[in-house]
C-alpha cells in the first residue's frame, strides 16, 4: 500500500481543483457524475485523509460509481488522471469484466476499450461483422409510413395478480373498512366489507434478432419494441446478434424516429452474424435468471438461423421457458406460403415454447400483440 | 463490546474498522472498509452489489456486531409495500377492543375518544423501517432491493433522506441518529439513479484463496486446516468453470467444510466430494459438469 503518496499532481494545483478535475474526467469518460456526487466525493476524501491516494482511488469508486463498468471506468481514468500512481494498491484481482457470469465459449478479446453501458460482452467468432446501420438511407416515405403504421398500434400489457387488495364484492373479509363502518355505528355490527387482490401488468421482454438473416425485418421489429415501450407496458428489450445488447433505455424516447436512431446508436452488431444460443445464454445468466424474465411474458423474434450446434438453442430455451411465465416466438417466415418449421433451430425450440407465430405484417403485428396481452 | 456506540465516530480508521469486524469473524479487505468506513462517518447508506454468496448480508451483521447496534432486516420482495415496511395496525385486536369495550360499558357513547384509543401505540405494528428509525441507533439492513418495485424505491428514497414517517394518527417519528443503511442488490433490476445517488457503492467479489481460507479459520475453527485448504481450492476450481449456472459462494464453502467435517473426513477425495456436492452446487447441470471434472481438481 502506498498510502504515503500525496494525491495532488505536483504544487502548481491546490488539491480540490485536482480532484474536481478528475470527477469531471470521469464525467467525460461516460459515468454519470452528477454535482452533488462531486460533493459528496470532496467529503468522502476529505474524511479519509489528502495524505493517501489510496483513499481518493476509494472514495472515488465509493462516490462516484454505480455499476462494474463505472468502476473499471474509474479506474483506467484514475490511473491517467493520477499518473501512474495506481499500481501500489491495484487489486489483485483483474476489474470485474460486465460478462465475469456467462463469458462465451471460443471468444477472442476484440477490444480494451470501456465496455458501452449495457452492451454486454458477447465476443464474437472471427466473422464477426461490427457494422452500425446507417439509418438515414432509408427511404423519407417508408420512414413515415412505417411511424404511421406503428402509431396506430395500441399494445396491452399481460396482467398478473397483485399483491395490493381492492375493495370488490366477493371475496375476503376486509377487516380495516369493516373496523370503520362499525365504528361509525358505534361498535353496532352491520355488513362486512370484502375484499380481493387487483392485478397488475406483467413484464413484457422482447429478444429481438438483429443478424443478418432478419436485416429486412429488424428496423421494423425495433419500432415494434418502441410501440410496447411507449404504450406503458413494464418492456425490457434486447437485440440478439453476436452480442446481446439492452436497448430499452434509447427506446423510452417518445419520438419513434429519435428513438430508433438511439437505439441505433447502441446496437454494434446490425446485421451481422448470430449465435442465438449463446446471446439467449448470456441474457439469462445476466438478467433472466436473477429476476428480469420471472413470470415475464418473454417474446423471441428470430428465424431460428443457428450457426451452431442447434440442440444447444434448445437446451437455452428450455431453460428461458423454466423461467418465464409464457415463451412466444416470433418467426417472420412462418407468415409465408408454404412455411414449414424445419430448420434446426425452429426444430430444437419449438417443444420449449408455448406459441410460434408470424412476425412479417402489420396484420401479423397486431396479432401478436393480442397473443402477448392473453399470454 | 460494552455499550452502543455513536457509529459515526465509534472508529477513527478504515483500519479499525476492519479489525472490528474481524473480530467477529468478518474479514472486510482494504476496500470494503474504507467503504464502510466512509458510510459511517459520512452518514450515508451503502449500497452494495455483487454475485450471491460474496458476504452483502453478512456484512450488515457484521456491523451491527462490531457496532453493539440492533440489526433490522427488511426483506424485499415483488410487490412489497408500505404496510409491510413501515407499520400496520392490528386489525383483530382493534375489534376485539371495540367489543370489550362494548361488553364492559353497555355501548361505545364517545366516539373520538374510542376511536383515539383504538389508534393508540399499542395497536401500531412496527415494521423494520419504523423500528429501525425508533430503535436509532441501529443497522438496517434493506436487502435483495432490486426485487422491490419502483413505488417502494421512491418511498425508501424519502425515509433515506428525511430519517422520518409520518403516521397520520400518530404523528412523525424521526430518529434521533440516523440508522446506518445498508442495501444489497442481486442487479436484476437497475436501481433507479436517485437512490444510487444517496448511496456509496461497493462492487463486492469473491475472495481469492487466501482470504477465504482466513474466513473458514474464522468462522469454522473446529474443521482442520488441512481439510479446509482442500475445500477451498475445491471451490476455487469450481468457480474457475465460467460454465457453471451459480458457481458456489463464501456460505457454500462454510457449509461443505462444515459438513465434510460432521462426517468425520480428515481427506477429500473424489467420492467424498461427490456424495456432498449439493452442499456447495445446487443445480443438477452443475453438478454433473462438476462431478466429471472433480477427478482432474482433486489431483494437486
Amino acid at each position: 500500500m502506498s498510502t504515503t503518496q500525496p494525491v495532488t499532481a505536483g504544487d502548481r494545483h491546490p488539491p480540490e481543483e485536482v480532484l474536481l478535475g478528475f470527477a469531471r474526467a470521469l464525467r467525460a469518460a461516460g459515468v454519470h457524475v452528477t454535482a452533488d456526487r462531486e460533493r459528496t466525493y470532496l467529503e468522502a476524501v476529505a474524511a479519509l485523509g489528502l495524505g493517501s491516494a489510496a483513499g481518493a482511488y476509494h472514495a472515488g469508486r465509493a462516490t462516484l460509481c454505480t455499476s462494474p463498468a463505472d468502476l473499471e471506468r474509474h479506474d483506467l481514468v484514475f490511473a491517467e488522471w493520477f499518473g501512474g500512481t495506481r499500481a501500489g494498491w491495484a487489486r489483485r484481482d483483474p476489474p470485474p469484466r460486465v460478462s465475469a457470469q456467462a463469458p462465451l465459449a471460443s471468444s477472442g478479446s476484440v477490444d480494451g476499450g470501456p465496455p458501452e453501458s449495457e452492451d454486454v460482452r458477447a465476443r464474437a467468432s472471427g466473422t464477426e461483422v461490427l457494422r452500425r446501420r446507417d439509418v438515414a438511407t432509408l427511404s423519407r416515405d417508408e420512414r413515415e409510413e412505417l411511424a404511421r403504421l406503428f402509431a396506430r398500434l395500441r399494445p396491452r400489457a399481460p396482467r398478473r395478480r397483485a399483491h395490493r387488495w381492492q375493495v370488490a364484492a366477493r371475496g375476503g373479509v376486509d377487516a380495516r373498512r369493516t373496523l370503520r363502518a362499525t365504528l361509525r355505528r358505534m361498535g353496532e355490527p352491520g355488513e362486512v366489507a370484502w375484499r380481493r387482490r387487483g392485478s397488475r401488468a406483467r413484464r413484457v421482454v422482447l429478444l429481438v434478432d438483429v443478424s443478418g438473416s432478419m436485416s429486412a425485418y429488424a428496423d421494423a421489429l425495433v419500432r415494434l419494441a418502441h410501440a410496447y415501450c411507449t404504450a406503458g407496458v413494464p418492456t425490457e428489450v434486447f437485440t440478439l446478434g453476436t452480442r446481446l445488447t439492452h436497448i430499452t433505455r434509447p427506446l423510452h424516447v417518445r419520438d419513434p424516429d429519435r428513438a430508433i436512431v438511439a437505439a441505433g446508436e447502441a446496437i454494434p452488431d446490425w446485421s451481422g452474424g448470430t449465435r442465438l444460443a449463446e446471446g439467449v445464454k448470456v441474457f439469462l445468466d445476466r438478467w433472466g435468471r436473477r429476476g428480469m424474465a420471472r413470470g415475464a411474458v418473454v417474446v423471441v423474434f428470430s428465424d431460428g438461423w443457428e450457426r451452431d450446434d442447434p440442440q444447444a438453442l434448445g437446451e437455452q430455451v428450455r431453460r428461458l421457458a423454466a423461467v418465464a411465465h409464457r415463451v412466444v416466438w416470433v418467426n417472420p417466415h412462418r407468415g409465408k406460403a408454404g412455411y414449414a418449421p424445419v430448420q434446426g433451430g425452429i426444430m430444437a425450440v419449438l417443444p420449449h415454447v408455448d406459441a410460434l407465430v408470424a412476425g412479417h405484417s402489420m396484420a401479423a403485428f397486431e396479432e401478436l400483440t393480442e397473443v402477448v396481452a392473453h399470454a | 463490546m460494552l455499550s452502543a456506540m455513536d457509529p459515526r465516530t465509534s472508529f477513527a480508521s478504515a483500519a479499525d474498522l476492519a479489525s472490528g469486524l474481524a473480530g467477529t469473524g468478518y474479514l472486510a479487505d482494504d476496500a470494503l472498509a474504507t467503504v464502510a468506513w466512509l458510510a459511517l462517518r459520512l452518514g450515508r447508506p451503502l449500497l452494495t452489489e455483487g454475485e450471491p454468496g460474496t458476504g452483502k448480508t453478512a456484512l450488515a451483521e457484521a456491523l451491527a456486531e462490531t457496532l453493539a447496534l440492533p440489526l433490522v432486516r427488511l426483506q424485499c420482495y415483488e410487490g412489497i409495500d408500505a404496510t409491510q415496511a413501515l407499520y400496520d395496525w392490528d386489525f383483530p385486536r382493534q375489534i376485539l377492543h371495540v367489543r370489550a369495550l362494548e361488553a364492559t360499558t353497555g355501548g361505545v357513547t364517545d366516539v373520538d375518544a374510542v376511536e383515539a384509543d383504538l389508534f393508540d401505540e399499542r395497536f401500531l405494528l412496527a415494521r423494520p423501517v419504523l423500528r429501525a428509525l425508533r430503535e436509532a441507533p441501529a443497522v438496517l439492513l434493506v436487502d435483495e432491493v432490486d426485487r422491490a418495485d419502483d413505488e417502494f424505491e421512491a418511498f425508501l428514497l424519502e425515509v433515506l433522506s428525511t430519517w422520518q414517517v409520518t403516521i397520520p394518527e400518530l404523528g412523525t417519528v424521526t430518529a434521533a441518529t440516523p440508522p446506518v443503511v445498508l442495501l444489497t442488490s442481486n442487479r436484476t433490476r437497475e436501481l433507479h439513479d436517485a437512490l444510487k445517488r444517496r448511496c456509496l457503492y461497493h462492487w463486492l467479489e469473491h475472495p481469492g484463496i487466501e482470504r477465504e481460507l482466513a474466513i473458514l479459520r474464522a468462522r469454522a475453527p473446529e474443521v482442520p486446516e488441512a481439510l479446509a485448504g482442500q475445500v477451498v481450492r475445491l471451490v476455487h476450481g469450481i468457480r474457475a468453470d465460467g460454465e457453471l449456472l451459480k458457481p458456489p459462494g463464501v456460505a457454500e464453502t462454510l457449509d461443505w467444510a462444515r459438513a465434510l467435517h460432521e462426517l468425520g473426513t480428515r481427506n477429500l477425495d473424489t467420492e467424498t466430494a461427490a456424495a456432498t456436492l449439493g452442499v456447495a452446487v445446487k443445480y443438477r447441470e452443475d453438478a454433473e459438469r462438476v462431478k466429471r471434472a472433480l477427478d482432474v481438481m482433486l489431483t494437486p
